[in-house]
């Protein structure tokens, strides 16, 4: 009666009803992977829903203050009025504590269910036409994510973010031209300057937060509007969508994997100790703590810097300073990458086609070769930003587990990229089913079936009659 | 799903009274994680039995208009555009004033930060500095053991820029740069503590080999050999501040660092 009602009473003044109709009944492809964007949703939701509350109480000044708070053992320390409040949150502010841990792992979550969902996008060719553009909203919301992963963990103004906040300083320094201008800027002089915790809270607050909701509605609607694809299968074609309605059915689940992510999140915010602050310490210019690593998605540019060899160009005056290779030049040259993909593979297989059908990894074996040598190559320098525990871990030598992640950075990505095309070439040209099927003398022929290529390129000329 | 249901309202409940009596971040997690999780598992359950699910057909119609909508559109912005051209000229002028406009909103960002000029070029020691603690005491040549060190700063002056650490070596270990013979009396070497990698203090000193390790990235400095970089990313020696003891025993700098101190940067040569 009501729901009649307020139907009514909008459609007299928006005309809503045809439109929300269709909504309801639209249809939805199934399968788990199609989920990963949904998390990563949700974790933004949680992400604000904390993060307001934690704003409440946050204080992004770098004034120096005596703590004077419940907790017993920085009592009487000279701290930052930010790292304070941080404190404050934790110990005093009722469910403070449990927000905020729950606020930093759905950081940690919500990228990676980005790189995730990125992932499939990547190894089904979702990315393909006419989806390009949102490939590229999603590669910004990346980035975003990135950006404000660093300004919120480096907000409490501790020692580890302030290390953090040092090396971000040295890396603006080393840009070609204006490194030095921009870092002066940025930082509102030379570091540790007292202008960057208030500039980075209202970045993290505000500028990127509003850039990431207003770039996840367009991805969203999108989706909505160029439907979602689906995989291959029976009665499926490139003309329908099969699967399930929203009303109600995608809806329930789609609030039920809501409340899913938020269970998470809770048990990990309450049991799972993230980020102790009280633990490092505030910061201090000539103090450091050792191991230290950032959150986990950058640890491929902590590896990077860790592994570049010690190079530097210094000529006519000038210095181009070493972090710059690994710091500045490998992310743009990344992002570039990902940024070009659907061109570059239109560009290299002639596909301009339309396709709402997705590939499976085993279709595109290039691709999926590709993709997995650039994982390992991702991989390694992830687990070379510890590489001072693990030289700890196994009483070996720093230089020499450094070496060795240099040579694995080179050598591994090849390997696994070709032995993965290999393999997914081997799968493909058997019809196997499941991959677990593939033969072993398929993956390891030298060459592939004599009428391998043949078969790839009736099947492409198949794609472009089509 | 009612179970599912009804414990996620006890475990609200139990959310109320667990902040009431003050909160306890391990019990609220678990409470959330029981107070969601039940709401998740139980609308999972109810979409999965009693909701219809798989085999809808949906039609994609085609995304792209047909030609002559295109042709329409194209047809329409012409039409538009032709009244724009006619005056070339404002355009023009439009242009110039639109691009003066947007230039000048460049020039506010200067205001968010210095000149950079010489400050990265200076420490805060200058000739004659006593070499002090963090807490201000003034170091006299007896005050550390061979093979101690310290984080020490220009007396006055606990600038980041300046931290340096003062390391007493073995004179019969310690090999002095050609032309810094002076500047380590008794066995006092003072290096810069900023790695010139990336900027992280040099926090690890090995007594026994004379290293030093800058935790961050994991270079590696020989203290006995002019704190030169022989393993890790760091590609220039820690700069070396001259000392001297004067008449009453107290360690003095004898000028700034002879190089900028730091991380390379742009215009340093």
């Amino acid at each position: 009666m009501i729901v009649r009602r307020t139907t009514r009473w909008l459609d007299d003044r928006l005309g809503a009803s045809s439109f929300a109709r269709t909504a309801l009944d639209k249809v939805f492809p199934d399968h788990w992977s199609f989920m990963l964007g949904e998390i990563a949703l949700y974790c933004f939701a949680i992400l604000v829903l904390t993060g307001i509350y934690l704003s409440f109480f946050f204080v992004p000044s770098s004034r120096d203050v005596v703590y004077q708070g419940t907790y017993a053992p920085l009592r009487g320390v000279g701290v930052s009025e930010a790292y304070a409040s941080v404190l404050r949150i934790s110990f005093e502010v009722r469910a403070g504590m449990v927000f905020r841990q729950m606020h930093h792992w759905a950081a940690v979550v919500f990228v990676a269910a980005i790189v995730l969902h990125l992932c499939r996008i990547f190894f089904t060719g979702a990315f393909r036409r006419p989806r390009e553009i949102n490939w590229i909203i999603g590669i910004t919301l990346l980035l975003l994510a990135l950006l404000n992963g660093f300004t919120g963990y480096s907000l409490p103004d501790d020692l580890l973010s302030g290390t953090g906040l040092r090396i971000a300083y040295s890396i603006a320094l080393s840009i070609p031209a204006v490194g030095t201008w921009l870092a002066f800027l940025l930082f509102g002089g030379e570091f540790p300057a007292h202008d960057i915790i208030s500039r980075l809270y209202f970045i993290h607050i505000f500028l990127v937060p509003a850039a990431l909701a207003a770039l996840i509605s367009i991805h969203v609607a999108l989706i909505w509007h160029q439907k979602h694809t689906q995989f291959p299968g029976p009665g499926r074609t490139e003309t329908n969508v099969v699967g399930s309605r929203l009303w109600p059915s995608y809806a329930m689940k789609s609030v039920a994997l809501f409340f899913a992510v938020g269970a998470v999140l809770g048990l990990l915010g309450g049991v799972a100790q993230i980020n102790p602050i009280w633990l490092y310490g505030p910061f201090v210019p000539q103090a450091v703590s050792s191991p230290a690593q950032p959150d986990w998605y950058l640890g491929w540019l902590e590896g990077a810097l860790r592994l570049f060899p010690n190079w530097e160009i210094r000529a006519f005056g000038h210095t181009v300073a070493n972090p710059f290779f690994p710091a500045i030049l490998l992310p743009g040259i990344t992002f570039l990458l990902l940024y070009l993909w659907p061109f570059l593979e239109q560009r290299f297989t002639g596909d301009r086609l339309h396709h709402d059908i997705l590939d499976r990894p085993r279709d595109r074996p290039v691709r999926t070769g590709l993709g997995a040598a650039a994982l390992t190559f991702y991989g390694v320098l992830f687990i070379a930003a510890s590489n001072d525990v693990i030289a700890k871990l196994f009483q070996v030598s720093i230089t020499g587990v450094t070496w060795m992640f240099r040579i694995l950075v080179v050598v591994l990505p090849p390997l696994i990229g070709f032995g993965v095309y290999r393999f997914m070439r081997g799968a493909k040209l058997t019809g196997a089913e499941s991959m677990l099927e593939v033969p072993f003398s398929a993956m390891m022929r030298s060459r592939p079936w004599p009428d391998g290529e043949a078969l790839e390129k009736s099947e492409r000329e198949e794609e472009v009659r089509a | 799903m009612a179970v599912a249901f009804a414990v996620s309202a006890v475990a609200s409940a139990g959310l109320w009274v667990t902040y009431w009596r003050g909160g306890q971040p391990q019990v609220e997690g678990v409470l959330i994680a029981l107070a969601l999780g039940g709401l998740a598992v139980g609308l999972v359950l109810w979409a999965k039995d009693f909701l219809p699910a798989g085999g809808l057909v949906e039609e994609r119609e085609p995304l792209a208009s047909t030609p002559a909508e295109r042709r329409a559109f194209q047809r329409d912005f012409e039409r538009g555009e032709e009244y724009l051209e006619r005056r070339s000229f404002l355009i023009k002028m439009l242009t110039v004033a639109l691009g003066a406009l947007g230039i000048a909103a460049v020039f506010p960002i200067r205001s968010l930060g210095p000149k950079p000029g010489r400050s990265l070029f200076r420490t805060a020691w200058r000739t004659g500095s006593r070499v002090v603690t963090e807490d201000g005491r003034a170091l006299t040549a007896a005050d550390l053991p061979v093979g101690g060190v310290l984080t020490v700063f220009p007396e006055g002056r606990l600038d980041a820029d300046s931290q340096t650490l003062l390391i007493r070596m073995d004179p019969d270990e310690f090999v002095p740069q050609p032309g810094r013979e002076s500047w380590s009396p008794a066995g006092y070497v003072a290096y810069s503590k900023i790695c010139t990698h990336a900027g992280c203090p040099v926090g690890l000193y090995e007594q026994g080999t004379g290293r030093l390790f800058c935790p961050c990235h994991q270079s590696v400095f020989e203290a006995r050999d002019g704190a030169k970089p022989t393993a890790g990313p760091a590609t220039r020696p820690l700069p070396q501040l001259p000392l001297s003891v004067d008449r009453q025993g107290y360690l003095r700098a004898r000028g700034d660092f002879p190089e900028p101190v730091g991380p390379g940067f742009w215009n340093r040569p």
